[in-house]
């Protein structure tokens, strides 16, 4: 094999107090798109800044050799000079900008100063239709929906002539379509030239498209797996991520299901601000004690509007329909009247919905239900402590103490803090909107767990996921929604993720 | 010593400003030759600062709500005139005046809170449009002329001294019994707090550093009111000042309000979608404002013993310096109320340093500026250090921490815990 285009050697980063790499080596050959894959706090998104210049040469030990060069990166500005372009989770685009304008920002077509808007716009559709992105390049970035955003990213990354582009993420928010066409995009650029490395959660993805996989865990380069010698799937993944197997990736469980619990019936709920556009269009559904239902739906199709819509109408205008808890009608003005009422849902965004990332993890968890902590007219700060504590063992939150800041937790602990949170709201009824989004495996099953007791506590559990796999395996009934419809209703033996897919995709009108 | 640092490490801006305010204050000690904390010139330093140390209250909880309100010097000046002609062309009791007073800030902090929480315009809009409209008010109001001959009592909010009692022992007698009492109450305060703490089994200071941080409070109370004692005792404005800081400290930090403020602050969404009534917040904020904004005006037109229609100016500068030298943020969610009153006394003692050292206002304004800039600098410096040691995986070292023993005990009676076991569901795998 030719000379490898990135060679990382002997990387060890340090923060005070934690050694967040030891030792690591990454080879990527060229045009090659190589997987790197390993639990939260693994290390990848560390490696990836120590390779960007994020933390610059100087703040880690090892060396970078980049097309025979070895490099000493002092900033991103300067790893982009050489070629080395990251695109991350959280997309980096100026919502009120033109698409071209993204693309050229920073790297504007200029002469001392003044843009020449033509040749920009020429560029920009160039380059949009090497990404298969059929827009108006002056459309704003903000009327693109995520996935064509993402594409934008990968336009302005090759309008900066990337040799080596780096994708954290990329389909994470995407729905299946736009990830198989980011995927099929992957491919293509490829075959013309470019070198990739993604970081995913998401094993089916990296098994379809990756050449070779370097496995991260605990900071240790743990192996490398070279896809087209064969014999790699996904559970050998995992094997390399968790350093076990991991037979069931969903706990055992036997449902102990009761008397019908929550009923929403004929729920109609109009665009916020188009009152006319019909979101969710006259949905019944009903969840009983103990069982936990599952919503699935491609993005767009209404999921996130239904769940807000019936918390306390969070989402929605001229909302019409009946909602029933244990048979009695519900009228829920408000959030508060939500909580009140025993309803909770999880958001689907952790950071922006979920948490206050100024939070520490005890004001985090009593948020939601503060009235349960007041002793005359303060709030007993001693046993909101004991309560963080409860929950900080039984839930397994990985933190120094309940003292901590959220914003400095893995995804997989916050999402444990904001379950925490919900859970001592002692809820009736939990939605939950993509629990398990950007967590890695283990604390994935983990949160199965805790789903799965939440039910057998005798509340009702609806989750709304786009992972069929996660639905099928922790489900007990399932409905398909799609254009803002319910268009079937699976009990778990008939569900499979083809009769799924078959029915979150037919056009009912 | 890591308990030490610890306790202090999460108290870091806070007792940086207080170590700053200490070193300016000895400063111009030293370089005055004493004569800054003569009985005097203490005295002098409270009321002079103490209408914008009211607004720098409701400041920093406007900004930890994450709004700003720019109209307080003209609300101050423009209730203040109303508080005059009140009293001296409508020949309504002082009492009366004021409470009608504080009610009229209300009202214009919830017309603020109306237009900015349930329309929607952003507080700088619409509190700049409150400083035009109340400027001009005032002068309206005002027929442009200054208003005197207010009642003596009204005057005492601004310049009065709580009066004498007892034998003449060559201090004040009630301002030393004052002392005495805020010294009790902060022992108490300070022992109910670690019996709690200790009755949940929770860490502690050592005892040695527990007494010697009580005495020191101690000490400071009694030489603060023994300075002032020298003199004519504590003024009126003080102790209505120090009454607020003790109710706001205590709504911020101890009650639902108070979360709820800052929750709003620090993620709005966030905030809505835990129940949170966030309108509701925003407009009690600026409705308070409002209110605070009213006494701060009479304070200030009882201590020049007239209304005037160039009172006020600048005043929403001042109060903005002190809540962001005492470390509120620009984004919301972080700052405090006793944070804010540190600031205003930064901004006070070198205004009354500089001009006891004769320092001319055209410096004094250059090195207030100077002051702000550097204050907020550090604070971002800091917090630009705390979160280089962040990033993923940065809590992992602490990961293997085992709880406290004595905790589960505690856990175990628990009354309401919602206790799920998913240790063992995760064990079986």
């Amino acid at each position: 094999m030719a000379q490898p285009i990135l060679e990382m050697r002997s990387i060890t980063k340090e923060f005070p107090g934690v050694k967040a790499l030891t030792d690591v080596n990454l080879t990527v050959h060229p045009l090659e798109i190589h997987a790197i894959c390993g639990e939260n706090g693994a290390g990848k998104s560390t490696l990836m800044k120590v390779l960007s210049g994020v933390h610059p040469h100087g703040s880690y030990t090892g060396t970078i050799t980049f097309e025979g060069q070895e490099v000493a990166f002092r900033d991103i500005r300067h790893s982009e000079a050489a070629g080395i372009v990251i695109i991350h989770q959280e997309l980096a685009l100026i919502p009120e900008l033109s698409i071209a304008e993204n693309i050229f920002l920073g790297n504007e077509n200029a002469r001392r100063g003044v843009i020449n808007w033509d040749s920009t716009n020429r560029r920009a559709i160039e380059l949009l239709a090497r990404v298969g992105l059929r827009e108006n390049p002056l459309t704003p970035v903000k009327h693109l929906g995520i996935g064509k955003q993402q594409l934008v990213e990968i336009a302005k990354a090759l309008s900066r002539d990337v040799k080596l582009l780096i994708l954290d993420e990329p389909t994470a928010a995407l729905n299946d379509d736009d990830a198989q066409h980011l995927l099929g995009l992957l491919k293509e650029l490829q075959a013309k030239g470019i070198t990739s490395i993604m970081i995913s959660h998401k094993l089916n993805e990296i098994e379809q498209v990756a050449d070779r996989i370097t496995i991260l865990r605990d900071g240790r380069t743990i192996e490398t797996l070279d896809v087209t010698q064969g014999d790699v799937d996904e559970d050998r993944i995992i094997r390399g991520m968790v350093g076990r197997d991991l037979e069931h990736r969903f706990p055992d469980h036997t449902p102990q299901i009761g008397e019908v619990l929550f009923e929403v019936e004929g729920w109609t709920v109009m665009h916020p601000h188009d009152h006319d556009r019909t979101v969710i269009d006259r949905a019944d559904l009903h969840v009983r004690r103990g069982e936990i239902v599952g919503i699935a739906g491609l993005m767009g199709a209404g999921r996130t509007e239904l769940a807000r819509s019936i918390f306390g109408r969070s989402f929605g205008s001229r909302i019409e329909g009946v909602l029933r808890l244990e048979g009695q009608p519900l009228t829920l003005k408000s959030v508060a009247d939500a909580i009140g009422a025993g309803l909770a849902y999880v958001s689907e965004d952790r950071k922006s919905l979920g948490l206050n990332l100024l939070d520490d993890i005890k004001t985090s968890i009593s948020a939601a239900k503060l009235d349960k902590l007041v002793d005359g007219l303060t709030v007993d700060e001693n046993r909101e402590v004991l309560v963080a504590e409860t929950y900080r063992r039984d839930l397994g939150i990985k933190a120094p103490s309940v003292a901590a800041g959220v914003a400095k937790l893995s995804g997989g602990n916050q999402q444990k803090v904001v379950l925490s949170k919900w859970m001592f709201t002692d809820p009736k009824v939990l939605i939950l909107d993509e629990p398990t989004r950007g967590i890695d495996v283990g604390a994935k099953f983990e949160i199965y767990g805790i789903i799965q007791q939440l039910a057998d506590q005798g509340r009702g559990v609806i989750v709304i996921s786009s992972e069929l796999p996660e639905l099928l395996g922790l489900c007990d009934r399932i409905y398909t929604l799609a254009e803002g419809r319910i268009t079937h209703e699976f009990s778990r033996e008939d569900a499979s993720q083809e009769a799924l897919m078959r029915h979150m995709t037919s056009h009912t009108r | 010593m890591t308990t030490l640092r610890r306790m202090l490490g999460s108290n870091v801006r806070q007792y940086g400003m207080v170590l700053a305010l200490a070193a300016i204050v000895l400063f111009f000690q030293f370089q005055t030759d004493g004569v800054l904390l003569r009985p005097l010139n203490v005295s002098n330093l409270l009321t002079q600062n103490s209408y914008i140390l009211i607004l720098a209250i409701g400041m920093v909880m406007v900004i930890i709500s994450r709004h700003i309100d720019l109209s307080v010097g003209s609300v101050a000046a423009f209730v203040g005139a109303m508080a005059a002609i009140m009293m001296t062309k409508w020949d309504l009791p002082w009492f009366v005046a004021v409470v009608l007073c504080l009610a009229l800030g209300a009202l214009i902090g919830a017309w603020h809170g109306f237009w900015v929480a349930y329309v929607g315009i952003p507080a700088f809009i619409v509190t700049l449009a409150s400083m035009l409209i109340f400027r001009g008010l005032t002068l309206t109001v005002l027929n442009g002329e200054t208003v005197a001959n207010l009642p003596s009592q009204f005057e005492g909010m601004g310049n009065g001294f709580l009066p004498e009692i007892g034998p003449d022992t060559g201090l004040h007698n009630l301002t030393m019994l004052i002392g005495v009492a805020m010294s009790l109450f902060v022992v108490w305060v300070e022992l109910r707090r670690r019996r709690s703490a200790t009755r949940y089994n929770f860490e502690v200071a050592p005892l040695p550093l527990f007494i010697a941080r009580v005495a020191l409070e101690v000490v400071v109370i009694m030489y603060f009111v023994y300075v002032l004692a020298q003199y004519r005792g504590l003024p009126v404005v003080a102790v209505i000042l120090f009454a607020l800081v003790g109710l706001y400290t205590f709504l911020m930090s101890r009650t639902v309000i108070g979360r709820q403020i800052y929750a709003v602050g620090g993620n709005v969404d966030a905030a809505t979608m835990s129940g949170v009534r966030t309108r509701r917040i925003d407009f009690l904020v600026l409705t308070n404002m409002g209110m605070l904004a009213a006494l701060a005006g009479m304070v200030f037109a009882a201590r020049l013993t007239a209304a005037n229609p160039k009172a006020g100016v600048n005043f929403e500068l001042d109060a903005i310096a002190a809540a962001f030298i005492g470390g509120a943020a620009v984004t919301g969610g972080v700052g405090t109320v006793v944070g804010a009153i540190i600031g205003g006394f930064v901004m006070g003692v070198l205004n009354n340093g500089m001009s006891l050292l004769g320092v001319g206002i055209d410096w004094q304004q250059t090195i207030k500026g100077l002051v702000l800039l550097a204050a907020v600098a550090f604070d971002v410096y800091n917090k630009r250090r705390a979160r280089v040691g962040g990033g993923a995986g940065a809590e992992k070292d602490d990961a293997t921490a085992p709880p406290p023993p004595e905790l589960d005990e505690q856990l175990a009676e628990l009354p309401d815990s919602l206790v799920t076991t998913t240790g063992e569901a995760s064990s079986t795998s």
